[in-house]
């Protein structure tokens, strides 16, 4: 203690401030966490080597400007939307371990997005009809809206659904009877 | 007639004059007359405003008053919004909500601002209160949707609900089906911080439509657009709303859909929002924009020329906020088409980017205060200024009442002149005699303290940053702006003298605050050693004052007068002269 006294550590203390600033760290604001980079999609590893080589930005003093968290992240989040124009959205199946994301944006309809679905985690979506939802098979997808209420995935136009699908879950076929007929 | 009676009034007809006194600072003056008019004063008082939870303890306030029916308070100092005041710091309002239940079972109106609000206090309010009406929660944080579910089951004559700029957490409660069926009373509901998770449109739309006193509706972020406009339709009284558009292509059904649900609501005055909105859908609102008078724009991301239209079609636009993306044409249009303009909040778009991204400089704001002659608030982010500027501005608008300028880079000069800003800054306080708020910006010597000192005689909240050379700056202004009642600064220069010398002028203000200056720590103990009705509290974040060196001046020191002594609800990183600290740190 006496030590660091006589050796006036802190004015020989190498730190980022300001000129003519006392004491001021710069330190990174993390404060929301950014969007997902936890996914082992291609597409979001191609995303995640985007943003690692994205010119860097000035390292920012706390609190400066002085703009309200939530500003910072209304704008953070519509420039990476922008950015990436992700719509990540998760996606469970009962029975397996873990659950996955995928970006709704990245496919133009139901088939596309029921063949990644598909390869993902092995299984065959049935035939669907109007009347009976999905057939032949032992999975049916859905989906949460946001109402919160589970619906079968296809009934509505693919712009729609995107827009209002929050998650996804694959269910097994004897749990999904009933949602057959909207 | 006897002189006692030509100079007594009964208290029944004093208390019935003193129901037309409503302003705080009257019915304090009342008060202080006589011991009769205070006691009569004390019984009627319905409405109480703490400016700082900590300054008085709920004890003390319900001794005085007894029957009170509305209360506001305010926890967190204002540099809390900008991550400057540590999590956990405090302005916990459960022990006031605890002491209000037993005492105030009329309350009827709590209104809180930057306090930490738990689920619990929550359910201890819609268990208490038995005609509740009124909560707001502005900036609050620590409660969820667990804590609105209770308001919402138990507050039948609930009025006002207001959220506004709250962190709340999503407990995947659907909080808004526990309205019952039989409440009608909302007349005011603010939900616009909500996650999109929070909100279940069904039960909106059915608490709104049996809603018929509804004015004011403020909805998140996941509100599409077709449930917009069948939300206006159910409600086409109201004068508030905000909405979100989600982004998506023009659809014409969807857009005349939208714009005659907006044709109808002919008592709209003021609309916000406008996340995602995608500008070919701005239209849409073109049948309300000439009675509008309030207009937030600031979470928008359309740019100056849809801007341009949009604002040419709101003659009697009051209130303006939006985000640097109006650029100086912008605020050109504005200033020749609102003539009634009061208030104007200009944002960054990219605050972290070194480059601007949008054309707006100074000039903008020097239009709009040419051209708008009622122009009284002002807060403006831009990138570059000059003195000429502000000069211009000050003798366009003498009756600017809060002025807050953000010039983005720290100890930026006039670009013109290479000049600090103190004649800039200097030039408004002169001008503008009634400023009550002003906050700094640029490179400032003690010079504009100097001003502020000599000028600001009204001004009651100064927020400093990276500016002044030495004490005198302090100094100036703490002994010339008597009004002075909140004063925020970080990174000054600024040091024991000025403090220790002012000492006294600081039990006249609500609270200073002082992040990243020149105060010792011995100062600190001093101060608090001289002034008993001072709580002097040292936030340190790199651990307590007294194991580090002498010399060493403290991150942050917060000092507000108060009757209620210490506070014991501190965390670890704050110290105060509390004697219970050796208590508190040993194991």
């Amino acid at each position: 203690m006496v030590l660091e006294k006589d050796l006036n550590l802190d004015a020989t203390e190498l730190r980022l401030g300001l000129p003519g600033s006392s004491e001021e760290s710069l330190r990174i604001s993390n404060k929301r966490a950014l969007p997902d980079m936890n996914d082992d999609s291609g597409v979001a590893a191609a995303k995640k080597c985007d943003q690692e080589t994205a010119p860097p930005t000035k390292a920012q003093v706390v609190g400066w400007p002085p703009i309200r968290s939530y500003r910072k992240n209304s704008l953070q989040t519509k420039k990476t939307e922008a950015e990436t124009g992700g719509m990540y959205v998760k996606v469970s199946m009962d029975g397996a371990p873990y659950l996955r994301k995928i970006d709704l944006k990245v496919y133009k309809g139901y088939p596309e997005l029921f063949k990644a679905l598909e390869d993902m985690f092995k299984f065959k979506v049935g035939k669907y009809s109007e009347r009976e939802g999905y057939n032949g098979s032992e999975f049916v997808p859905t989906y949460e809206d946001k109402d919160g209420d589970w619906m079968l995935v296809g009934d509505v136009p693919w712009e729609m659904f995107i827009n209002a699908c929050k998650r996804l879950r694959i269910v097994r076929g004897s749990e999904a009877r009933g949602l057959g007929c909207v | 007639m006897p002189k006692r009676l030509a100079y007594s009034l009964s208290d029944e007809v004093l208390e019935h004059v003193f129901s037309f006194i409503q302003s705080d600072k009257d019915r304090n003056v009342v008060s202080a007359v006589c011991k009769s008019w205070y006691e009569i004063e004390r019984w009627c008082r319905r409405k109480i405003f703490v400016g700082n939870c900590y300054a008085v303890s709920p004890k003390m306030v319900i001794r005085r008053f007894p029957q009170v029916r509305s209360i506001e308070l305010k926890g967190k100092p204002h540099f809390a919004d900008f991550n400057l005041v540590p999590d956990g710091w405090g302005g916990y309002v459960l022990p006031w909500i605890t002491e209000m239940a037993g005492a105030y079972p009329w309350l009827d109106e709590i209104r809180l601002k930057r306090m930490v609000v738990t689920d619990e206090s929550l359910e201890l309010i819609a268990k208490s209160f038995k005609d509740f009406k009124v909560l707001v929660l502005a900036s609050c944080e620590g409660f969820s949707t667990d804590g609105l579910a209770a308001i919402a089951a138990s507050c039948k004559n609930l009025r006002e609900l207001d959220l506004r700029e709250s962190e709340v957490d999503d407990s995947s409660v659907h909080w808004l089906s526990h309205f019952p069926e039989t409440y009608t009373s909302m007349v005011s509901l603010n939900i616009s911080c909500l996650g999109s998770g929070e909100v279940s449109f069904s039960a909106l739309e059915c608490l709104v439509s049996r809603c018929p006193n509804l004015r004011s509706l403020k909805l998140n972020r996941a509100v599409p657009l077709d449930k917009t406009a069948n939300i206006l339709r159910l409600a086409p009284q109201l004068v508030e709303f905000s909405t979100c558009t989600y982004s998506a292509e023009l659809r014409s059904d969807v857009f005349s859909n939208l714009a005659g649900a907006f044709s109808n609501c002919k008592e709209l005055r003021s609309l916000s929002g406008f996340w995602d909105v995608v500008p070919d859908y701005l239209p849409a609102i073109y049948s309300v924009c000439s009675r509008l008078t309030s207009l937030n724009l600031s979470c928008a991301t359309i740019h100056s020329p849809d801007l341009i239209k949009l604002v040419s079609h709101c003659p009697s636009l009051q209130r303006l906020l939006v985000l640097d993306y109006i650029e100086d044409s912008g605020l050109e249009a504005l200033a020749s088409n609102c003539k009634d303009l009061q208030e104007l909040r200009v944002f960054p778009s990219d605050p972290f980017d070194v480059e601007p991204n949008a054309s707006l400089t100074e000039q903008g704001l020097v239009a709009v205060s040419l051209g708008c002659p009622k122009l009284q608030s002002v807060l403006y982010f831009c990138r570059r200024m000059s003195n000429a500027a502000l000069v211009t501005i000050a003798q366009n608008c003498p009756n600017l009442t809060r002025f807050r300028l953000c010039i983005i880079e720290p100890n930026t000069a006039d670009y013109l002149t290479g000049e600090p800003f103190d004649v800039g800054f200097g030039a408004i306080v002169e001008h503008c005699k009634d400023l009550i708020r002003l906050s700094l910006s640029g490179l400032l010597t003690d010079c504009v303290f100097e001003y502020i000192g000599k000028y600001a005689k009204k001004l009651e909240m100064l927020s400093v940053a990276f500016a002044g050379d030495s004490d005198l700056g302090l100094h100036h202004v703490l002994s010339g702006c008597e009004s002075l009642r909140k004063l925020e600064i970080r990174d000054c220069p600024f040091g024991d003298k000025a403090l220790l010398t002012n000492a006294a002028k600081l039990e006249t203000m609500r609270s200073l605050l002082m992040s990243s200056c020149s105060v010792s720590f011995e100062a600190c103990k001093l101060l608090s050693q001289k002034m008993p009705r001072l709580n002097v509290e040292v936030i340190g974040e790199r651990g307590p004052p007294d194991s580090r060196p002498k010399n060493c001046t403290v991150d942050k020191l917060y000092i507000y007068r108060s009757v209620a002594g210490p506070r014991f609800d501190m965390p670890p990183f704050v110290w105060t002269k509390d004697e219970d600290l050796a208590l508190r740190l040993s194991p």
